[in-house]
């Protein structure tokens, strides 16, 4: 998994996770389980990336989002859409 | 990666988002995880069928961009046996739940494990009737209620993975919502097997078997807590296998736990045709 | 390839058929008096590249029928009132979801096991309303080994034009019995085949119905159209919905696409009609029986013939209407406490007088007890007469 340090500097002015505020219900599993608590809940609960430069971008907000309203945009992701 | 493999994301109906799914219901986390799969395995998407039964399991069909089949309640794995010997070239996959392919369903499940069927069935195990709102099912833990067991459950449970082995099921796994990453490489696993697939997915249904059974889950019987039961609950099988059957008392075992490849029945059916002097 | 006579069982006839009109997938479940059509598309099918498959019961083996047959491959199952009891609600869904197939019941003593060897036909009404909810049916009868072999041809033909589950509603005595078929040449038989889209996937829109058929285009499973296909009540687009306006629409467009197609559906046999002015209206193995009774009765001097269905549904309405006005009176003889007898009443509503000739003990209901009915019509007292068992 990539870190922060080996992001160039095109791909760290990327947001690294971007949620959908429209799609996301509230349920707090990325919250919760962030392994950095980069994640915390906006005033609706909906989660949104309140701690970004702690971002490792392991995805797992991603994978655990019942709802596809979480996007990490990795470095793979980065390769595949050039 | 490959540039030309879609991603998972290209697999979603979007149009058809938000689904159902309660806030907090796993259901979506096992759903991503067989889109996942599906990509990382380079299927061509014209050639993915989708069939489900009925149940809050069986709505995630809808959801996903192939030929999809929401069919009668049970009945998914016999609807996809004639979809596959049909037309072998598809790559099946049925989407069912606890109660759709265990109870009413149980009788085409261990067929087709025992025919071994080239599907592979990714069972949305909540332990409850979440549709049709909370009753018990054939893997809800004894003690715990639901709405058609308000003193506790008494019944003891099924284990899917041992039922479908017992039956015949070439590959058998099991993962949970939390173990996500892995949920979709086991799934993916299944997919290559050619022969009949089950993993056992266990999933979440916070609003009516968490909020029923808080005691069981933190005191909240939340998504979160729910996910966390799964993380405290859940051993590898390296992990169980240096574990006492009382360490083993509370516990349940994740991973591949049967990879045993064998002719499938649509190769064994084109030998036979081939033997008869015919072909497809 | 000449056309070759054979002597076949009806079951083998049913089989025959079947295989001429294309069916290349079989999965069904064993049960008396039908299982003879399973043995044979098990050593049929395979001859011709087709699937057999026996399932692990009924419901398992409809199921699968109507997957193989959305891979556009024409599917067909047999049994007998418990299994086609099982079978209702995958029917049903077939109904909903419009996908061809088709349902051989062979009928025997019911309710419940009833008589597994013996012959009735008290599943008449179940053919028509066995799933639960509105819905089409069409169900063929036929009454005799070639009728085993020709109607299944058109059951499966009927099945892919409609886009409807067709039974083919057969009896112990024409399943079982042995009678000389020809079987005609392939350049003979007539094949229907679904209608498939001739539009781009992108433009598909699998329940949007023909403006003329009102049967929509089905494209096959696996051919780039990634579409949906449901038992819920769902809309053109193929995925559900709880509108009233477009239940309506669904509902009512599949009841219309075969209620306004009686005229290309419905088919009645007569026979010795000339001047009559009484009918027997029998279906089946009781049709044969009736048109034993109804020469007796000729050569007797009484003008009556023999009105057969061969389409039990749709109804043939028109044409037992036109019947009543020319008839005095029509005698239902079936083997069944009075199932289409009903249907006849309806239809008839006062224009003539019906009579019901109704038994259920297993046995083939007898010439002779039709035609003392016949003749008690007619006010004479019946030259042979055997009292029906009690």
């Amino acid at each position: 998994m990539s870190t922060g340090a080996l992001l160039t500097a095109k791909e760290r002015s990327v947001d690294p996770v971007v949620i959908s505020h429209v799609r996301c219900k509230a349920c707090g599993i990325c919250i919760a389980f962030c392994p950095k608590e980069c994640l915390a809940a906006d005033e609706h609960g909906k989660a949104y990336l309140a701690a970004p430069e702690r971002c490792t971008r392991c995805g797992l907000c991603e994978v655990r989002c019942p709802d596809f309203a979480v996007r990490v945009e990795s470095r793979d992701r980065h390769a595949v859409r050039s | 990666m490959n540039p030309d493999v879609l991603e998972y994301t290209e697999l979603v109906r979007e149009e058809r988002l938000p689904h159902i799914w309660c806030p907090g219901c796993g259901n979506g986390i096992v759903l991503q995880a067989v889109l996942r799969a599906v990509a990382k395995c380079g299927l061509d998407p014209n050639k993915v069928a989708v069939v489900s039964g009925i149940g809050c399991s069986s709505r995630a069909a809808l959801y996903v961009d192939f030929d999809t089949l929401h069919t009668t309640h049970g009945r998914a794995i016999a609807f996809a046996t004639g979809l596959k010997l049909a037309k072998p070239e598809l790559t099946v996959l049925v989407l069912t739940g606890d109660g759709d392919c265990a109870a009413i369903g149980g009788n085409h499940l261990i067929h087709a494990a025992r025919r071994n069927i080239d599907l592979t069935v990714v069972v949305f195990n909540n332990s409850v009737y979440g549709m049709t709102s909370g009753q018990h099912s054939p893997t809800t833990a004894p003690g715990s209620t639901a709405t058609t067991a308000p003193y506790g459950s008494i019944e003891p449970t099924f284990d899917l993975c041992r039922l479908a082995e017992a039956a015949g099921a070439t590959y058998v796994a099991r993962s949970t919502t939390y173990h996500a990453t892995q949920m979709a490489s086991l799934i993916e696993r299944a997919i290559k097997n050619k022969g009949f697939s089950l993993v056992d997915c266990i999933s979440a249904c916070p609003t009516y078997y968490g909020r029923r059974n808080r005691e069981m889950f933190g005191g909240s019987g939340d998504a979160v807590a729910m996910m966390k039961w799964q993380k405290d609950h859940a051993v590898s099988v390296s992990a169980a296998r240096q574990m006492s059957p009382e360490e083993l008392k509370d516990k349940f075992v994740i991973g591949e736990l049967v990879n045993r490849p064998a002719p499938d029945f649509s190769t064994l059916y084109q030998d036979m045709l081939e033997a008869v002097g015919s072909s497809r | 390839m000449p056309s070759e006579v054979r002597f076949l069982q009806g079951n083998e006839a049913c089989a025959e058929g079947a295989i001429a009109a294309g069916v290349r997938f079989y999965a069904g479940y064993p049960i008396t008096p039908s299982s003879e059509i399973a043995e044979e598309m098990a050593a049929k099918l395979p001859k011709v590249g087709g699937v057999f498959i026996q399932m692990e019961d009924e419901i398992g083996s409809i199921a699968a029928c109507i997957g193989a047959s959305l891979a556009g491959v024409k599917a067909m199952t047999a049994t007998s009132g418990p299994g086609f009891s099982l079978m209702q609600e995958n029917i049903g869904y077939a109904c909903m979801a419009e996908v061809p197939c088709v349902v051989v019941n062979v009928m025997r003593g019911g309710p419940s096991t009833g008589l597994p060897t013996l012959p009735a036909q008290g599943d008449v009404m179940q053919a028509r309303w066995g799933t639960h909810g509105d819905h089409p049916a069409i169900a063929v009868c036929p009454w005799s080994v070639e009728e085993m072999f020709t109607l299944t041809i058109r059951a499966v033909n009927l099945s892919e034009k409609y886009r409807t589950p067709v039974v083919l509603l057969s009896d112990e005595v024409v399943a079982h019995m042995r009678e000389k078929v020809r079987i005609p040449t392939p350049e003979e038989i007539e094949i229907w085949e679904r209608p498939r889209p001739t539009c781009p996937p992108e433009q598909y829109r699998p329940y949007e119905p023909d403006p003329v058929t009102d049967v929509p285009p089905m494209a096959d499973f696996g051919d780039g159209y990634r579409y949906n296909v449901t038992g819920l009540v769902h809309d053109e687009t193929g995925f559900a919905t709880i509108s009233p306006a477009k239940t309506s629409a669904l509902v009512e467009r599949l009841v219309r696409k075969v209620e306004k197609a009686r005229c290309d559906i419905v088919q009645v046999d007569t026979r010795h009609m000339e001047k009559a002015r009484l009918a027997v209206f029998a279906y089946g193995c009781a049709a044969r029986a009736a048109l034993r009774a109804v020469r007796d009765a000729r050569a007797m001097g009484v003008p009556v013939g023999l009105f057969r269905p061969i389409t039990l549904w749709p109804f043939p309405e028109a044409e037992v209407r036109a019947l009543a006005s020319d008839v005095d009176a029509i005698i239902v003889a079936e083997m069944n406490l009075g199932q289409m007898v009903m249907e006849v009443e309806r239809v008839v509503a006062g224009r003539c007088a019906v009579v019901s000739v109704a038994e259920c003990t297993g046995e083939l209901v007898k010439p002779q007890h039709i035609l003392q009915s016949i003749l008690q019509g007619t006010g004479s007292r019946p030259v042979t007469f055997v009292r029906k068992a009690s």
